[in-house]
């Protein structure tokens, strides 16, 4: 049988020609050139739920906003590169390398205070040595304080409410029951649980000093086996509530413990709700574990923010929109880029700041300049099955939004004094 | 007083009894095979993750009878068809192969199950209190817990010592070669006590899943506190283990459950250090912070001071 052939000469001039048709195309030559977006955070390990999950709806917000929509800046795609840094502080210097090797300016992390901190000195020290070459630093779930206060950097900008933000809102909602009179504070032993037993302890002797609080613990983070030893001392102090910034294998191993104990007593957290957790807690614990949070649970506001949960969940049914800050973020970060027409850290800060932009809740996030933290209502939800249209873990059960603060009610002031480079 | 006491006691039970499940295993194959199982703890985890897959078909109680057994057979194959081949390469091949293993599972069950916490449950008729004690419950499933450690050693120890399989086994371990000479197939002793020792892993993990969470990171938790025990009793003695286990299952709960510290020290020495002192973190330390690093002090204590471990025979 004859194969008709092509010869080596035409074969060359039909690449050329297919060549020069691509190049034609509209936005093809830029095509080639995407935003690239660096994204560190655990992938393996003890917290890897967390940071899989923060990644895959990251990549989803990239695709559904803006590469399905033909690109941004004019037609560049944006491109996730993902970097585990199993969330330890040394692994995160490691790849913080690699993101400068790469030539990646933008770096999206949330989990562990302690590794955002770590990196907002690397990057402060980089970006001061080596101007014009500046990276920038997104945070989208690091709540420890100091990072838009103290420490705060001109190449930082957080996008969740911090946890003195979100101990105001916990506290007033505490101090308006009047059944709770002692507290109990456990958490994990680094910054952020320090901030949170420190802080509601300040805040509760304000708003209701007659509340006891009869026991402030300190675990090691990931390395406790068995919280029953834990909840045994909580049982025997009499506490009425327990409040805690746990968070992963260690907020559903905590709550329950205390479930399992016969314990009836409301536990106020940070991040008892979705990858796993809320499944796990099920039916026990309904009613029982209180949530504080940015952006409304159910039911949701809008129907921009139900069809995109509907969408991710169509492409990954397993996984939720856990953290919608994450969206808020990439899409604030892009709106900046448009708005500057640049990709430079530098430009994007500046448009970045004060920026005032309207997200898929129907709200607007304010982005103070100031500090560089973003500024939404905040709430407070219940883990329960009823009114939950949009279900986390598959599971039946869900957050339920039953307290909100509006954005006005949320601001505090900074002690940032930000140094601005110069150019 | 006395609740905390008693409630830091039946806590410790649990996790020291759990504890040992997961280091007779181990201190069993380290004591035939001269083989420290880095990956042990990882076929723990695979344990939890089969009896939760298995328990969403056909309930827990088929879990925990099957999930410890494709465990063991699972072990068994890694005996035959990786260490045995290893095993001639010396002990550093050893050691490096599991070292290998433990990653590889850890990222095998991240593959096939994910990262998510599983939504693994205690069985419906063990979910009641066994008893309730100054207002606290005491969960049957704890109960239950212990029984199954309590029986496992019993088991384990009438085995060893008064079984014919057992004497057969203890003989392989101090002279391989004559056992052979006399017929039996020490290869194959080999095999059924790696596959023995894996499958009491899975039992642990299978039993443990439902109350301490099923998570890829679980194998990592226990992981470095089961050699702890294991060095602590002796290497591979079987009563040193337990008493190890019992021994930190019982600190660290201790531990938590008091309240002392650095603070209560200072005040008893009379010395007081300001608040804004360099070392104010070391000052302020309490026993429940440090809790979960007390085994590991123990551990350096008795390398110090009885090298070869509470129980344990071999000198070095």
């Amino acid at each position: 049988m004859k194969v008709p052939m092509i010869k080596a000469q035409n074969m060359l001039l039909l690449q050329r020609l297919l060549l020069t048709l691509l190049l034609l195309l509209p936005g093809f030559s830029q095509a080639q050139d995407p935003v690239r977006i660096a994204f560190i955070d655990p992938l393996s390990g003890a917290f890897a739920s967390i940071g899989s999950n923060g990644l895959r709806q990251l990549e989803f917000a990239a695709d559904y906003y803006f590469n399905s929509r033909g690109g941004i800046l004019g037609g560049r795609p944006i491109e996730i590169v993902a970097l585990d840094n199993q969330q330890s502080p040394t692994e995160t210097q490691l790849q913080f390398r690699r993101v400068l090797s790469e030539g990646i300016d933008i770096i999206f992390q949330g989990n562990s205070s302690a590794v955002a901190n770590t990196l907002n000195d690397a990057i402060t020290r980089h970006n001061r040595r080596n101007p014009g070459a500046e990276v920038l630093q997104i945070n989208y779930s690091a709540v420890d304080p100091v990072l838009t206060n103290d420490n705060c950097s001109f190449w930082h900008f957080r996008f969740d409410a911090h946890a003195i933000m979100k101990l105001h809102v916990l506290t007033d909602y505490i101090a308006e029951n009047q059944d709770i009179k002692s507290l109990y504070i456990i958490g994990q032993d680094y910054s952020f649980g320090h901030v949170v037993a420190d802080t509601t302890t300040e805040l509760l002797q304000q708003k209701r000093p007659d509340i006891e609080i009869v026991g402030s613990e300190f675990h090691p983070i990931g390395q406790v086996k068995d919280f029953t030893p834990y909840v045994t001392k909580i049982g025997s102090s009499g506490a009425d509530a327990v409040l805690t910034g746990n968070f992963g294998a260690d907020m559903v191993s905590l709550a329950r413990s205390i479930i399992d104990s016969g314990l009836d007593m409301p536990i106020y957290t940070f991040y008892a709700a979705y990858d796993g957790i809320t499944a796990t807690l099920g039916e026990d614990a309904k009613g029982q574990v209180y949530l504080v949070h940015n952006e409304i649970s159910n039911p949701l506001p809008t129907e921009e923010r139900k069809e995109f949960t509907r969408a991710f969940k169509q492409a990954h049914p397993q996984s939720d929109v856990t953290q919608p800050r994450i969206i808020n973020a990439l899409r604030m970060v892009v709106a900046a880029m448009e708005e500057a027409q640049s990709t430079d850290p530098y430009d994007i800060a500046l448009a970045l700041e004060d920026m005032r932009f309207t997200n898929f809740s129907g709200e607007e996030i304010w982005m103070r300049a100031d500090d560089h933290q973003a500024f939404q209502s905040l709430h407070i939800s219940v883990h329960t099955d009823e009114g939950v249209e949009f279900d986390a873990d598959n599971s039946g059960y869900g957050l339920y939004s039953i307290h909100h603060v509006p954005t006005e009610e949320t601001i505090i002031e900074t002690s940032c004094q930000m140094r601005r480079p110069r150019r | 007083m006395l609740e905390v006491l008693t409630f830091a006691t039946l806590n410790g039970l649990v996790t020291g009894l759990l504890l040992f499940m997961l280091a007779s295993g181990l201190t069993l194959i380290f004591s035939m095979m001269g083989v420290l199982n880095f990956a042990h703890a990882s076929f723990y985890m695979l344990g939890a993750y089969f009896a939760y897959s298995i328990s969403l078909q056909f309930g827990y109680w088929t879990g925990l009878v099957f999930a410890p057994l494709i465990v063991g057979v699972l072990g068994a194959l890694v005996e035959r068809y990786g260490l045995r081949k290893v095993h001639q390469s010396g002990h550093v091949a050893e050691l490096v192969f599991t070292f290998g293993l433990a990653f590889l599972i850890e990222e095998a069950v991240q593959f096939s199950w994910g990262t998510d916490t599983k939504n693994y449950q205690t069985p419906e008729s063990l979910n009641f209190p066994l008893f309730t004690l100054f207002g606290q419950e005491f969960s049957a499933y704890r109960g239950f817990m212990i029984a199954i450690a309590i029986a496992i050693f019993i088991g384990l120890y009438y085995m060893l010592t008064r079984s014919r399989i057992g004497i057969i086994i203890q003989a392989a371990i101090t002279h391989p070669n004559t056992v052979a000479n006399l017929g039996h197939n020490v290869p194959l002793i080999f095999m059924g006590v790696f596959g023995v020792g894996t499958a009491l892993a899975g039992l642990a993990g299978v039993i443990a899943g439902p109350v301490l969470t099923t998570f890829p990171g679980m194998a990592l938790v226990l992981g470095s506190i089961v050699f702890v025990i294991v060095v602590i009793g002796g290497l591979g003695s079987l009563a040193g283990a337990f008493i190890a286990s019992l021994l930190i299952g019982l600190l660290q709960s201790f531990a938590i459950a008091s309240d002392l510290g650095m603070p209560d020290l200072l005040n008893l020495l009379g010395v007081e250090f300001a608040r804004d002192h360099p070392l104010n973190d070391l000052w302020t330390l309490t026993l429940p912070q440090v809790g979960p690093v007390l085994p590991f002090l123990l551990l350096v204590l008795v390398l110090i001071f009885r090298p070869a471990g509470l129980m344990g025979k071999r000198e070095s």
